[in-house]
């Protein structure tokens, strides 16, 4: 039973963080890639849009 | 249009099913009613049997009112939006909301003055503390965003909600679960789970509406015609999907008896607490933040007609926030029995929540730029706007509070009370109460509010209310803290429990006093909201919103 805890709890402090920090790596170069400008810029303005 | 009258009327699957569903759910009700443990669970059985029956009624009714053709998705090749299911989620906010002010004032005042609890055992504090949390939680705040994300998704996606019944099942489903989970409260059932109160039945029947739930907005994104989706749509995808899997994992419980309202939940002790609070606090993230995040990302801009400041950190903002907020949890039990590892992660993870939170109220407050001058002529968007800055006022309280030494003066004392109304009241009330003055001249199509005026007193009136609970509850709780970790000379404790409580007395009533004016503010939304609705209906009905010009003979 320890050592099942010991293997989750080291697996979740290490792969898990090196998870999380590439995920949020993924969702900062999505967000802040130039080409997406235009896009972004329209979809800001999408509550302003009439049908 | 003979071709119309020649397609020939048959009952949908879904009218099929439900019909016998409810049929069946009615039958079940009933004998379960006659065999109950209970008589508190008896009349909830009775309650469901009501409704079933009433829900097969309205089912067959509507069949046979209906013309033979499904309503139609686009007509000129406008979408064609279903708001009946909105309307009447705004309504029930509304009433609700009051509801939950008035029950908050009534426990207010017995905190005050005990005598008021009457002896009576169905208004006693304890039974009304839930009633109040839960009609200003689930059954006010559930309602707009249910609503209002029935709403956004229409707009933002361009398409017809998806299902016929099932956007009415979602909003009167929940609105059902309030009523069953309300008097249960009143009554004496309850599995005393802060927020989580409801027993088995009651979760199983709020499962079912909420997977329904999920469903719609899922198929409605499915067949958007917007290619992109709307970063509000991420934001109330994200609080209906974690709040089901808070709900399931926070209520795995095992009932005595089909026959008896009591459950027990499977695991126990130090455990529950985790679980307990992993599901309490990220009830306040996912409901009472993302959520009416969702709000702020499309009321706010349409409102000041302006874009959104960046759409970019709207995404950031997003991620970041969901991504942190499901750790925090555990700092609702510092000092505790659990792990001290758990309890410095959540400590952790709440500091690091400070950068998405505030980065979300630069993101709202600076898409009024280019709009200032509108705070001072519209109430309504003000109101948007000083909720946006409590929401930065509470982002910055509660990370600082989480702090393990901190919490050692605040906990259990009244600081969290106030921590807890400047986030419900300055935040999440008046984003509300916003989005409700936006939605109800859109949704009844009136040309705008019966009163701005009322609005502006509204929006005053319960300022004040909000500014006298929170300090109040800021001087009562330190206060508190500080007297229960007075020690003597001699290493004694300063103060008995009850000398503190008599210290607190002139800060409950103030705190009373600020219930009172927040309620004044709710009624007085409601009055407004009611004349708007019934207003008489705009005269033109044409496009252009122009009468039409007759000419001269």
């Amino acid at each position: 039973m320890a050592e099942t805890y010991m293997a989750l709890a080291s697996f979740a402090q290490t792969w898990g963080l090196v998870y999380f920090v590439a995920m949020f790596l993924v969702v900062l170069v999505y967000a802040l890639n130039p080409r997406r400008q235009q896009q972004f810029d329209e979809a800001a303005r999408l509550p302003l849009k009439e049908d | 249009m003979a071709h119309v009258e020649t397609l020939q009327k048959r009952m949908t699957f879904g009218e099929l099913g439900l019909l016998i569903t409810f049929g069946l759910l009615a039958f079940a009700s009933i004998i379960i009613f006659a065999r109950a443990w209970t008589p508190e669970y008896a009349f909830h059985a009775l309650l469901f049997a009501a409704g079933s029956i009433a829900a097969v009624f309205a089912i067959g009714n509507r069949y046979l009112d209906r013309p033979a053709a499904p309503p139609p998705q686009t007509i000129d090749g406008k979408p064609n939006y279903n708001l009946g299911p909105i309307k009447f989620a705004t309504i029930a906010a509304v009433v609700w909301g009051v509801a939950g002010f008035l029950v908050g004032l009534i426990i207010a005042l017995q905190l005050a003055y005990p005598w008021l609890n009457l002896d009576l055992p169905w208004i006693s504090f304890g039974r009304l503390r839930p009633l109040h949390t839960s009609a200003v939680i689930f059954a006010f705040g559930g309602n707009v965003l249910i609503g209002s994300s029935l709403y956004v998704v229409q707009r933002t996606c361009r398409a017809r909600l998806a299902g016929d019944l099932a956007p009415w099942f979602v909003v009167l489903g929940y609105n059902f679960f309030i009523v069953v989970a309300g008097t249960g409260y009143l009554l004496g059932i309850t599995q005393s789970k802060e927020y989580a109160e409801p027993e088995w039945y009651s979760d199983l029947w709020l499962t079912v509406v909420w997977v329904v739930y999920l469903l719609v907005y899922l198929a409605t994104i499915w067949k958007r015609k917007e290619p992109h989706i709307f970063v509000a749509n991420w934001f109330y995808l994200a609080f209906i999907l974690t709040i089901a899997v808070l709900h399931l994992g926070n209520n795995a419980t095992i009932p005595l008896s089909l026959f008896s309202p009591k459950s027990y939940i499977v695991w126990a002790g130090v455990q529950d607490a985790m679980v307990q609070w992993w599901y309490g606090h990220n009830a306040v993230g996912f409901f009472l933040t993302a959520g009416f995040l969702g709000l702020m990302y499309y009321f706010v801009p349409k409102r000041a007609e302006r874009p959104i400041y960046s759409y970019r950190l709207s995404i950031i903002h997003f991620w970041a926030l969901i991504f942190l907020y499901i750790w925090a949890g555990p700092h609702h039990l510092h000092y505790t029995a659990l792990p001290d590892w758990a309890q410095t992660l959540g400590m952790t993870f709440s500091v690091m929540l400070w950068m998405p939170s505030w980065g979300g109220m630069i993101n709202g407050l600076m898409t009024l730029s280019g709009a200032w001058d509108k705070l001072r002529t519209d109430p309504v968007l003000r109101m948007m706007a000083v909720s946006v800055a409590f929401y930065g006022m509470s982002t910055f309280e509660g990370p600082m509070m989480s702090v393990k030494a901190v919490n050692s003066l605040s906990h259990y004392t009244d600081w969290t009370i106030g921590h807890v109304h400047s986030g419900a009241l300055g935040w999440v009330a008046y984003i509300s109460f916003g989005a409700v003055y936006c939605l109800v001249p859109w949704l009844w199509n009136r040309p705008g509010l019966y009163s701005l005026r009322l609005v502006n007193w509204h929006f005053w009136i319960s300022t004040l209310g909000i500014v006298l609970y929170v300090s109040a509850m800021w001087v009562s709780g330190i206060l508190q803290g500080l007297m229960w970790r007075a020690y003597t000379a001699l290493g004694f404790l300063e103060y008995s429990f009850i000398e503190t409580v008599e210290a607190m007395h002139p800060f409950y009533v103030i705190r009373a006093l600020g219930g009172l004016l927040f309620l004044v503010g709710g009624l007085i939304m409601a009055w407004n909201i009611w004349k708007t609705i019934v207003a008489v209906e705009p005269q033109s009905t044409s496009d252009s919103g122009q009468p039409a010009l007759v000419p001269a003979e």
